[in-house]
């Protein structure tokens, strides 16, 4: 019997994350619900890449490998395709997923390669001192938009909703529960599963954009947001400017790419 | 029973001296003029059980390859030109987290585009400093299909001995040249080292900073847990980054190739015994040398040939002991003089050195050497 202290390697702690980082938030979540699965230590493998979340290495009791900033899912790619009897967790805050490695966040999703992808979504790069990134809201101000930034961030459940993952939801920090509850099903899931989670950074995004304390800025990001469900009923005025939240995606109609090269290669052997 | 032999391209000769070396997992993107060992890898790795991975670019596929090795595989890639250049970020990953894994690099004309189709022997250096900070690696150039074959087979085997990312420097005329190959079975002390580290799980720790004895990769899912963290990192694979650390984890990169230098320096010599003139090459242009070394024998010049089968790191002992008996060494190769600066970086007793170069896209010709031996004659 594991206990979530096993999966996130307790002794190791205390982490680095400022106070009232959503990092943390994800990083317990991710051991609550592995303590839930009970998943054999040495058959968990967490990918990370560079920045803020990416330092979630150094601590957890499974598998880790940080990777460069971007490779996370290539990286994830290749240990999930050398040994499916892995599971898989690809930890990436915004600029990993979707910015520096957003064609492999297309191509994992595309290729529905059994991965479960965590995007730690605070819209700016914390760890180089808070410069925007591919999420990044248009007007926001960040290290290197003073004035107010002049591009739009984009939907990233949208992305890999469109290039073809299996599984895609969104909540954000605040929502711990519903996020324990995701993560469990997107590592049940076979093939592409992604969530996207809405965080915090206080130390830059936070203050830079007059966000108030940690726990006002974790209410700030709920009150963006809307439960699909509540969603169906509003107009798209009501809508407007407003990232939808719950599970998005559900898909049975593929099946993950390994077990499709599996039997292509068993043809292919004449098997 | 006997060895097949094939009459094939040097660029499937890699990819089948790779899986005789026990290679099950490829990660790639095609280029010009590499592209047939993803073609070759995409048909054969199927059939034996392994994985061809097509992936959406060069930084891509050096970091799948990666992962593979780290879940278990044995792994390759190829690429060639500008692929190499994106290849470089994750190469330095590899050397840093000490993944074993085997890079072709099938060298065309340069730099950007240049020329896609067209030979070149450019990338020496880049092999050796392309990627990031102080490093050490190890670069393997074939000169024939046979050696395609050969070359391979060794780069898995000194990528498990040193953990390293091992580089195979290839070039468009050796790739697309046909010729026989014996396609042996590799004796089992030539194939890669065991991923088993046999001590207790928790004792085990996925580097160990001693140059003669790297630690032994385990694989993602068995009984060894472990971090590999690209951050400057101890032995438990850990980020830590004091300066002590820092200083031994780069003297230990950078030693355990370099000390063992002499191990890994594979050479061959042609009419070495009584040469005056000494040819030192690689790759193609080891190919022109030893056409040119023929006409001068016909002439009654004493010449002879040493091809650098080990490229990095250098072969400093064959190259002196071949520096010391020439009245006159020649470097010919298609690139600017990469290998001739090396050549004179050794060349202690000051012995006289001519640089051959050509970037043409042409391969060199035996009398294009013989004429620049005349000329300082
Ligand atoms: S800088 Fe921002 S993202 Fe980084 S740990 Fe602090 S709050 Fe979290």
């Amino acid at each position: 019997m594991y206990t979530w202290k096993d999966y996130v390697g307790y002794d190791r702690l205390p982490h680095i994350w400022c106070s009232g980082c959503g990092n943390g938030i994800i990083f317990n979540a991710l051991g609550q619900a592995l303590e839930k699965m009970q998943l054999p230590l040495e058959k968990v493998v967490i990918v990370s890449g560079s920045g803020c979340f990416a330092k979630i290495v150094n601590y957890p009791g499974v598998n880790t490998v940080k990777m460069l900033h971007g490779r996370v899912l290539s990286g994830a790619t290749g240990i999930a395709m050398a040994n499916p009897e892995l599971t898989v967790f690809a930890l990436m805050g915004d600029g990993d997923g979707t910015t520096i490695g957003g064609n492999h966040l297309i191509h994992a999703a595309r290729r529905n390669i059994n991965v479960t992808a965590i995007l730690g979504n605070n819209y700016n790069y914390g760890m180089t001192g808070g410069q925007y990134s591919g999420t990044t809201p248009e007007g926001s101000i960040t290290a290197t938009s003073r004035y107010g930034l002049v591009e739009d961030g984009f939907d990233a459940c949208k992305l890999v909703e469109a290039a073809g993952a299996s599984y895609v939801a969104r909540t954000t920090a605040y929502d711990v529960l519903e996020l324990q509850k995701m993560i469990i099903e997107a590592t049940e899931k076979p093939g592409f599963a992604f969530i996207d989670v809405l965080a915090a950074c206080p130390t830059h995004y936070g203050r830079l954009n007059k966000m108030g304390t940690p726990a006002e800025q974790m209410l700030k990001i709920k009150e963006g947001t809307v439960p699909v469900a509540k969603a169906a009923k509003m107009s798209p005025e009501e809508l407007k400017g407003k990232l939808l939240t719950g599970k998005l995606v559900d898909r049975n109609d593929r099946e993950d790419y390994a077990v499709l090269y599996a039997k292509m290669a068993k043809e292919a052997r004449g098997e | 029973m006997s060895d097949k032999v094939m009459f094939m391209q040097g660029n499937e000769a890699i990819v089948r001296g790779a899986i005789a070396a026990g290679a099950n997992f490829y990660a790639g993107y095609p280029i010009t003029p590499s592209s047939e060992i993803a073609e070759k890898a995409s048909e054969l790795l199927p059939l034996c059980g392994g994985v061809y991975m097509q992936m959406e670019d060069e930084l891509s596929s050096m970091t799948a390859v990666e992962g593979s090795t780290l879940a278990g595989a044995r792994s390759f890639t190829a690429t060639s030109g500008l692929g190499f250049s994106m290849m470089q970020e994750h190469i330095g990953h590899a050397v840093m987290c000490e993944v074993p894994c085997v890079i072709v690099d099938v060298q065309r004309g340069g730099p950007a585009t240049g020329l896609a189709t067209k030979p070149a022997q450019g990338d020496v250096m880049q092999a050796r400093w392309g990627t990031n900070s102080d490093h050490s690696i190890i670069t393997l150039a074939p000169a024939s299909v046979e050696e395609c074959y050969e070359l391979a087979i060794k780069a898995f085997h000194l990528a498990y001995r040193f953990r390293t990312p091992v580089i195979i420097l290839s070039d468009a005329s050796v790739a697309h040249m046909v010729e026989n190959v014996r396609l042996r079975t590799p004796k089992p002390e030539e194939l890669p080292a065991s991923r088993d580290p046999q001590c207790d799980p928790s004792e085990y720790l996925p580097h160990r900073f001693d140059p003669d004895h790297p630690a032994t990769l385990a694989a993602f899912g068995s009984k060894y847990i472990y971090h590999m963290v690209s951050s400057t990192h101890d032995e438990t694979g850990l980020a830590k980054t004091t300066p002590d650390v820092s200083d031994r984890l780069v003297h230990y990169l950078w030693d355990k190739i370099e000390n063992h230098a002499e191990e890994i320096a594979y050479t061959k010599e042609y009419e070495m015994e009584d040469a005056e003139i000494v040819l030192i090459s690689f790759g193609c242009s080891a190919r022109s040398a030893r056409g040119a070394m023929e006409k001068l024998r016909a002439q009654g010049v004493k010449a002879g040939v040493l091809q650098l089968q080990t490229i990095w790191p250098f072969p400093v002992k064959a190259v002196q002991k071949a520096l010391a008996q020439a009245k006159l060494a020649v470097v010919p190769e298609l690139n600017l003089g990469q290998l001739y600066s090396e050549v004179q970086r050794y060349n202690v007793e000051g012995r006289k050195v001519i640089s051959v170069t050509k970037v043409r896209g042409e391969l060199i010709t035996p009398d294009e050497i013989i004429k620049a031996i005349e000329e300082v004659k």
